[in-house]
């Protein structure tokens, strides 16, 4: 699977600094590799991967692939481990053992928080999390994508570029109207949106979205759907959702966690009729 | 932590009625020193007492500012803030020390029958390098504090605890007069500063109008941060941290840029209020001090810059009047003080102005 990257198919996904300047100030640069590869259509790969908590094993011998472009919904009972499996992802939990792989090259066990969000992963949290001091424009511009760094943060100016881009994403997520008022003062499915807006502006290639449509109202529900649809192409999703209806309209590709492991994998049709499933459903 | 950022308040309440509120301020303040100048018997002539006593407050101000932008912008609670104000003065009490010793050495040393200088006192007779002392010192300590604590992901009140700490352990170790710092006693009797006579009307006028630029130049920078990029990030800091890592920002770099950018503005203004109270003792690195600090911000509104000059005003002008007229009741007050702002006046006195500029 791994070989060694070859510098002229590595897929540029035109990120000018990665590596920042500010983080090697204080001595926490880390020598990265040349960027996201994934020449081999998979983007995520989680192998065998242990973790637990006092005893407790949140997640057991977990593998799972996600492709390229790929809209793939986890769903599963409430401590399946969801949570754990994007707390591991994100560079927020260390697992035991096992590997995490973004595309072919990039380890996430040996990354930081922060270098695994600069690489290109995404995260929604579960509950609706923005900066709600700053209004809906602001937190859109502390989303996008561009030098992170102390330094750069004291001289960054707004191009027309960025600015357009915000105002783009802004009428993506239905929030112009709103572009001036604190975060704070917007309603929970507003936030939500806010946050999924914040997602899009830093472009990353693998987007982790926790229960996104929670507390959306039906119509919301259906045009989250739609634009999760429309992402798929250029960026790769994975959605832990527990509404059925959104998983039968947006997901191609379903898996069942239970109790930390892969319990089936398939269309949401298949998966419904596997008697396993069925059970772990219906048995408790 | 939700209130939204107040940076505003004021300019919303007007932004004439501010500038020109402002500007009438510094008329004011720039016009003392040369009203103190005025012959005694003069009807203007402003006392060396006012004079010193605003100089002071003015001081204080700066801390107020420096830890507002900790405090009110990346949400970081200090209470050790008076430590880099004392480090700042120590620094430049050494320096008049020196001056005022002449080619001796410092009278509590010939005390403590002390025959030479110990070696962190070399150079200080030259003012240029004990200025580097008054930014280096307080910068270095708060770097490397800083740098531990934020590596570790220290917040909230354990961050407080431990600033308040590392204050107590400072005092501690000023007030041996083995550490060579004059003890408990610190350093008193200046005489003169880059040659003047340190009472003399010329002097204090102009260390007067040194606080001064130094609060607006403080002012001033405090408000192109957090109009910048970079305070918008330490608000969100502030907000939500997890959020701010995933959005690819590492938060350690803020926050060690901003507590040492705070810390150096403490050290300047301690270097400003040794020679015009004319002393400085290890009482300054007392707890209870940076806990007043902690005061003038939150009673003045944290997070608006203009709130904790108000505050430090209010709390210290208060504290004059009150320790003449009524010294007994002093702590009372302050203690009734802080009540009443965290119950009714969560954003501080600017909140109040801003709520009956809206009313």
């Amino acid at each position: 699977m791994k070989t060694a990257p070859v510098p002229e198919l590595i897929t540029s996904l035109d990120r000018p600094d990665i590596n920042g300047s500010g983080r090697d100030a204080i001595g926490l640069g880390r020598v990265k590799g040349a960027g996201l590869d994934a020449r081999h259509g998979t983007i995520l790969s989680l192998e065998d991967i242990n973790v637990s908590f006092d005893g407790f094993r949140a997640l057991t011998d977990l593998s799972l692939y996600i492709g390229v472009g790929e809209l793939r919904c986890i769903i599963g009972p409430n401590g399946a481990g969801k949570t754990t499996m994007m707390d591991v992802i994100t560079g927020k939990t260390r697992p035991d053992s096992g590997t995490a792989f973004f595309g072919d090259t990039l380890d996430l066990t040996r990354m930081s928080e922060v270098e695994i969000a600069q690489s290109g992963i995404g995260r929604k949290f579960q509950k609706p999390t923005v900066f709600e001091a700053l209004s809906v424009f602001e937190n859109l511009e502390l989303a996008q994508k561009t030098d992170k760094s102390v330094w750069a943060s004291l001289r960054a100016k707004l191009s027309g570029a960025q600015k357009d881009r915000i105002d783009e994403v802004l009428e993506t997520i239905r929030l112009q109207t709103s572009r001036n008022r604190p975060a704070g003062l917007l309603s929970h499915g507003q936030k939500q949106f806010l946050e999924i807006g914040m997602l899009l502006m830093q472009d990353p290639q693998l987007l982790l979205l926790d229960e996104p449509v929670a507390g959306m109202t039906d119509a919301e529900t259906e045009f989250t759907a739609e634009l999760f649809k429309s992402l798929a192409r250029r960026h790769s999703l994975m959605v832990v959702e527990h509404d059925m209806g959104f998983v039968d309209t947006i997901a191609d590709h379903v898996t069942v966690l239970h109790q930390g492991q892969v319990l089936a994998e398939g269309s949401l049709e298949a998966v419904q009729n596997d008697e396993r499933v069925i059970e772990v459903y219906l048995g408790r | 932590m939700n209130q939204p950022l107040t940076l505003t308040a004021t300019q919303k309440a007007g932004p004439k009625v501010t500038a020109v509120a402002l500007g009438v301020v510094l008329i004011v303040l720039l016009a003392m020193p040369l009203l103190h100048l005025l012959p005694a018997d003069n009807a203007f002539h402003v006392s060396a007492y006012t004079l010193t006593l605003v100089g002071k407050i003015l001081c204080y101000a700066i801390v107020a500012l420096a830890l507002d932008l900790v405090w009110g912008y990346a949400g970081l609670l200090s209470l050790g803030h008076g430590l880099f104000f004392a480090l700042g003065g120590y620094a430049m009490g050494m320096y008049l020390m020196r001056e005022s010793a002449g080619d001796g050495l410092p009278a509590f040393m010939s005390f403590l029958a002390w025959t030479e200088l110990p070696w962190y006192w070399y150079g200080t007779s030259s003012f240029l390098w004990a200025m580097c002392l008054v930014v280096l010192v307080p910068g270095l300590l708060a770097f490397v504090f800083g740098f531990f604590a934020f590596r570790s992901r220290i917040k909230g009140v354990y961050f407080s605890i431990m600033t308040q700490a590392l204050t107590f352990a400072g005092m501690l170790l000023f007030f041996r007069n083995e550490t060579g710092f004059g003890g408990n006693n610190g350093f008193t009797g200046f005489t003169r500063i880059l040659g003047f006579d340190i009472t003399a009307p010329g002097t204090r006028a102009a260390l007067f109008v040194a606080t001064v630029l130094l609060l607006t130049g403080s002012l001033l920078l405090g408000w192109t941060l957090a109009r910048s990029k970079f305070g918008r990030v330490l608000t969100a800091l502030r907000d939500a941290e997890n959020r701010l890592m995933f959005c690819g920002y590492d938060p350690r770099g803020y926050k060690l840029f901003i507590w040492t950018l705070s810390a150096v503005l403490c050290g300047l203004a301690g270097a400003l209020y040794v020679p015009q109270v004319g002393i400085i003792n290890p009482s300054e690195m007392a707890p209870t001090q940076s806990i007043e600090a902690a005061v003038w911000v939150a009673l003045g509104g944290r997070g608006t810059l203009i709130g904790p000059l108000l505050g430090a005003g209010i709390v210290n002008g208060m504290k004059s009047w009150f320790t003449v007229a009524f010294p007994e009741y002093w702590l009372f007050a302050l203690g009734a003080l802080f009540i009443v702002v965290t119950l009714y006046l969560p954003k501080g006195v600017i909140g109040l102005i801003k709520r009956r500029g809206e009313a």
